[in-house]
């Protein structure tokens, strides 16, 4: 049986894998900050500080206070965060 | 990486291999117009099994059979089904593949249905002197790019096509193992090929371009222009005296 080989099939192609040490939570946008910060009180109360996503931004997808959003906690740091999908 | 195999994990994967050469001598009497390739399928576990030996490439990525069976412009990985039954002229490439001790041999070689078209005939020649070619240059050495290079001359000297999207591999406790093993490429590019080295040689010959694409059953793979190809494969060791050829029929009598 023949060996593919690498990359020749699209359906081998993997994006960016998720980063499975984070925190997925939601939450909603209260503040933006400077240099496309924002500030997001999660559904648990707590406010955190969190940057868009580099997927996000290469689709110009805007966030505004109030928008809700999915947002990744790094397993180090709970105070901050990363947005991966905005809600409609 | 390239494990190299001790002569005894070799005896292992020539056992594997001769059940394969068995395999192809009972093939090369059940292909006929009107036979399906699911009843070869069937036949061919069955000899397998009673070999005490495992289909290789049953479950491999979820392959839902013993055999390949690629009619015509099917190029490799055809899946065996009822429903497809050869005809007069066609030709099929029958892949196999089989495990001992848990050492694996993978062999393939097309056969013609009937009489087949003189173009057809010397796509099939073309493509079987190609792999004798690859096996030549399975010495201590050479490298990989050696064997590609010899394959591409060939065939494409002979006006035919070269598949790139599938290789050759290194072979033994897995099926698909390092290197890769190109069917083109640059002579002494690549790896060095050393004694203990095991490889399945596999030039795939298209009659026209040699782009393929898998079809939706995400195995089958089709010339992208329709054209005609051909598989035919070893199971080759090198060692110190050249290349061992591992699935070659000892009883051949051609």
């Amino acid at each position: 049986m023949a060996r593919r080989r690498r990359g020749q099939f699209p359906e081998e192609r993997e994006g960016k894998k998720p980063k499975d040490d984070a925190i997925e939570v939601e939450g909603k946008v209260v503040e933006p900050l400077p240099n496309a910060m924002f500030r997001v009180e999660l559904d648990n109360g707590h406010r955190v500080l969190t940057h868009v996503s580099g997927k996000m931004r290469m689709h110009f997808i805007r966030i505004l206070p109030g928008d809700r959003v999915k947002v990744e906690l790094s397993a180090y740091d709970l105070t901050r965060g990363r947005i991966t999908y905005r809600f409609k | 990486m390239i494990e190299l195999k001790s002569a005894a994990q070799i005896e292992h994967m020539r056992a594997a291999g001769q059940i394969l050469a068995e395999a192809f001598r009972m093939c090369r009497d059940l292909v006929k117009p009107g036979v399906s390739t699911l009843e070869i399928d069937r036949e061919v576990e069955a000899l397998i099994r009673g070999r005490k030996a495992k289909p290789a490439f049953k479950g491999y990525r979820g392959y839902p059979a013993t055999i390949c069976a690629s009619i015509n412009e099917e190029v490799v990985h055809g899946i065996p089904a009822a429903k497809r039954r050869l005809r007069e002229g066609d030709i099929i490439g029958l892949d196999l593949g089989a495990i001992v001790e848990g050492y694996y041999a993978d062999a393939a070689m097309t056969l013609p249905v009937g009489e087949i078209s003189d173009e057809a005939r010397r796509l099939l020649d073309v493509t079987r002197e190609s792999l004798d070619h690859a096996i030549a240059q399975c010495r201590p050495g050479n490298r990989i790019g050696d064997v590609g290079a010899a394959v591409q001359r060939h065939v494409e000297g002979a006006g035919f096509g070269v598949v790139r999207a599938f290789v050759g591999h290194g072979i033994g406790r897995a099926l698909h193992e390092d290197p890769q093993v190109p069917n083109f490429g640059e002579p002494g590019r690549g790896p060095l090929l050393r004694p203990g080295m095991v490889l399945a040689l596999e030039p795939m010959v298209t009659m026209g371009h040699w782009e393929v694409r898998v079809l939706a059953d995400r195995w089958t793979a089709v010339t992208a222009d329709g054209s005609l190809a051909a598989h035919f494969e070893h199971t080759v060791a090198v060692s110190e005296g050249g290349p061992d050829v591992l699935t070659a029929d000892t009883k051949e009598t051609v």
